[in-house]
């Protein structure tokens, strides 16, 4: 070295400084470029960002830690693509603040669970899941069946999504509790809903077409997992990173 | 390393700042009862799901995040805010930087930052980043404490009467340091208003999962290694009464551990979606990590040539020394399990569990009870530990907790991997994935187990720390037995 250690380890600020160099090279080296190669996100068709029902629905997910025992992430290995479906490509988590990949498999991988099960199944499942799987270890969540979903700020959520890039236009903030309630309730004009959010799960989710509950929010937000992208129109050459 | 033997404040003005550090150590055992405490509890839910009592706040999805954060930032920062602050006053043969007063600062606003985030988490507030779940507010606080810790400590160094700078000392500054870098980059974020506890993160997808898991590999890198490395340093030379092993060792491991660990956070991210260019970088950096993990150990254990009879003397250094080979163990398993291949079966699974707990019980926990057994007479000033024999039980009791516990994760975690790429022979999957689940069940029983034995342990730490700090000494005969005994009556 062209520095004598004994020099560096009697200056507190030399020491610090090159600390604060060495540490941060290797967070440089593999970070910056993932936000500048051009094909870290395959470009593929059918991405939209979630609508305003879905994103309370994943603010429920978050909320009550189902990242912690459910990935949503499918690797390209033979088993879990038979088991789960496609693998994850990252373009289907483009407009995730934050992601939920998961690191843990204490129950299912949940990336592609939208249309896999009914809404009954989810409502019954969710409020006790050993009423539709005895062996199940999962916690039961009743409370979400009785709490009304509140909402009334949720064109405040998608304006913050917009200032970290999320893509929701101002119609889309505009019209956001419309939307939210227009997709959740029974027999609503669900035109405007879908046309900004296509493939949308619209209706009554829980079982109780009365009123929006958090439970409805958090099955749409399930129901949609995984079905956006296009695999019909996907060439596998531009699923290349 | 003249440092090394400077017990005696002989040319310091004023005395040290200790009320804070015992008031830190305290709260180190304290917070370690309850990060125990927790774990047993959830550990049991995943064996007995009717434990999670249908409540929103007690359900799995909750309170694991209370016990990681319990475990990691309430255990193991009051450990390492207290141990630092006692280190490096006494190897600078300075005050603290601030005195008291910024000391106490530093203890209260560091025990709010806890209260905080654990209740945040009971009440579903979180970012769902791991080990970074708090929000934005409950962030922002912690920025300014850490600010206020970095110049108190930083200063300290500064004012200190010792021409070099103690190893214990690079490496408490590595960890303060980068754990501000990957603190406040980690939790870039965008509140939904100025009074709304939900935020959204700056970063999208693929590049929020790597940022996140460059801050989570290295919350172990910095948090639980280079931090806990700093109290090897000093307390195992300490209780073992002879200098570190290596001067030249501590030099190089200290720079390639610090260079190479920020690399290793992208073996988390193998088969996902993040490009294979940069798990493979970091599959390739936690490999070579592993030798200045082993630096590390090596220059922890060989301190100790010349004096491994005090082995069967002192419990207390039996705990630091059995700490830094679990950590030996745990440095080995982790870079076996950034290669990709053997990750794809490891990952997602108990495996990992296993992997974290071996580090965390067997490392941590431990190399923090030999610090609380060495510490706590010298900050009461009392003449030994109120029982000696009670230190060998919490050692024995602690080992076999953590045997059963990683035990029981190795089985059921390779187990399950197994089970999911498993076939028939007439080419289905073989298992269902809740038939995997019910596989889990004898080995969920035997980590709560290991668990509760751990937990049982540290009580008796606590009481035996307990009556120490009030001056009580029991009479006992000296560990050693009749071998001990006649050595005694040789000299």
């Amino acid at each position: 070295m062209f520095i004598k250690h004994s020099t560096i380890e009697r200056n507190v600020i030399l020491l610090a400084v090159l600390t604060l160099i060495t540490v941060v090279i290797g967070g440089l080296v593999e970070i910056v470029p993932l936000f500048t190669i051009e094909t870290t996100i395959e470009k593929v068709q059918g991405m939209r960002p979630y609508s305003p029902l879905e994103l309370a629905g994943r603010n429920i997910y978050i909320r009550e830690g189902c990242y912690v025992c459910h990935s949503q992430q499918i690797r390209p290995l033979r088993d879990e693509v038979e088991r789960y479906g496609h693998y994850s490509l990252a373009a289907e988590s483009m407009y995730d603040h934050p992601f939920q990949w998961g690191s843990k498999r204490t129950g299912p991988d949940l990336a592609r669970v939208g249309g896999k099960y009914s809404n009954e199944w989810h409502a019954a499942h969710l409020i006790d899941p050993r009423s539709v799987v005895p062996e199940s270890i999962m916690p039961s969540y009743p409370f979400l069946a009785e709490r009304t979903l509140s909402y009334r700020d949720i064109s405040d959520h998608l304006k913050a999504l917009r200032t970290v890039g999320v893509p929701y236009s101002d119609e889309m903030i505009a019209q956001a509790v419309a939307d939210l309630e227009a997709q959740a309730t029974v027999d609503a004009d669900t035109d405007g809903v879908l046309a900004r959010y296509p493939k949308a799960a619209v209706g009554d989710f829980d079982g109780d077409p009365a009123r929006i509950t958090e439970l409805d929010a958090l099955i749409a937000y399930l129901q949609m997992l995984g079905r956006l992208v296009e695999f019909d129109k996907t060439q596998p050459g531009s699923l290349r990173q | 390393m003249t440092a090394l033997t400077a017990a005696a404040p002989t040319r310091v003005s004023e005395p040290y700042v200790e009320d804070v550090v015992r008031a830190f150590v305290i709260a180190t055992a304290f917070w370690g009862v309850a990060a125990f405490a927790a774990g047993v509890f959830i550990a049991l839910q995943l064996a007995f799901p009717q434990l999670n009592f249908g409540l929103e706040w007690t359900t799995f999805g909750r309170l694991r995040p209370l016990h990681t954060s319990a475990a990691i930032f309430a255990f193991g920062g009051n450990a390492l805010l207290g141990s630092s602050i006692y280190v490096v006053q006494r190897t600078c043969r300075a005050r603290l930087f601030g005195g008291a007063a910024v000391g106490w600062f530093l203890f209260f606003g560091y025990q709010l930052f806890i209260l905080l985030a654990a209740l945040g988490y009971i009440f579903g507030i979180t970012q769902s980043k791991e080990y970074a779940e708090p929000e934005w507010f409950v962030d922002l606080w912690l920025t300014l404490v850490w600010v206020v810790y970095l110049i108190a400590f930083v200063g300290t160094l500064f004012k200190r009467e010792e021409p070099h700078i103690y190893v214990a000392n690079w490496f408490y500054l590595a960890f303060i340091i980068t754990i501000a870098m990957l603190h406040i980059v980690n939790n870039l974020a965008v509140p939904v208003s100025l009074f709304s506890s939900k935020s959204y993160s700056l970063f999208p997808g693929v590049q929020d999962a790597l940022i996140q898991w460059w801050y989570g590999h290295n919350a172990v890198g910095f948090f639980l290694t280079a931090g806990f490395l700093a109290m090897m340093y000093y307390f195992i030379p300490k209780q073992a009464d002879r200098p570190v092993y290596s001067y030249r060792l501590s030099i190089v491991h200290f720079w390639s551990l610090i260079f190479l660990y920020i690399w290793a956070g992208p073996h988390h991210l193998h088969y996902t979606a993040l490009p294979d260019w940069a798990s493979t970088l970091g599959m390739v950096f936690s490999i070579m990590l592993w030798m200045p993990s082993w630096g590390g150990m090596i220059n922890g254990l060989m301190t100790l040539s010349g004096a491994w009879d005090k082995l069967r003397t002192d419990p207390a250094l039996r705990f630091s020394v059995t700490a830094v080979a679990f950590y030996g163990m745990s440095t080995f398993e982790g870079p076996v399990m950034s290669i990709r291949q053997v990750n794809a079966l490891s990952h997602y699974t108990d495996w990992t569990i296993g992997h974290v707990h071996s580090g965390a019980l067997g490392w941590n926990a431990l190399v923090t009870f030999g610090m609380l057994y060495y510490i706590f007479p010298v900050l009461w000033k009392r003449e030994r530990l109120y029982s000696i024999k009670l230190v060998s039980y919490h050692f024995w009791i602690a080992t076999i907790g953590i045997l059963l516990y990683i035990t029981a994760m190795w089985v059921s975690g390779i187990m399950q991997g197994l089970m999911w790429r498993a076939y028939d022979n007439l080419g289905f999957l073989q298992y269902s994935f809740v038939e995997t689940v019910q596989a889990m069940y004898p080995f969920y029983l035997i980590r709560a187990l290991g668990g509760t034995l751990f937990l049982i342990g540290a009580l008796l730490m606590v009481y035996n720390l307990w009556r120490t700090a009030r001056g009580d000494i029991r009479e006992e005969s000296p560990i050693g037995g009749r071998v001990g005994l006649q050595a005694a009556a040789a000299k």
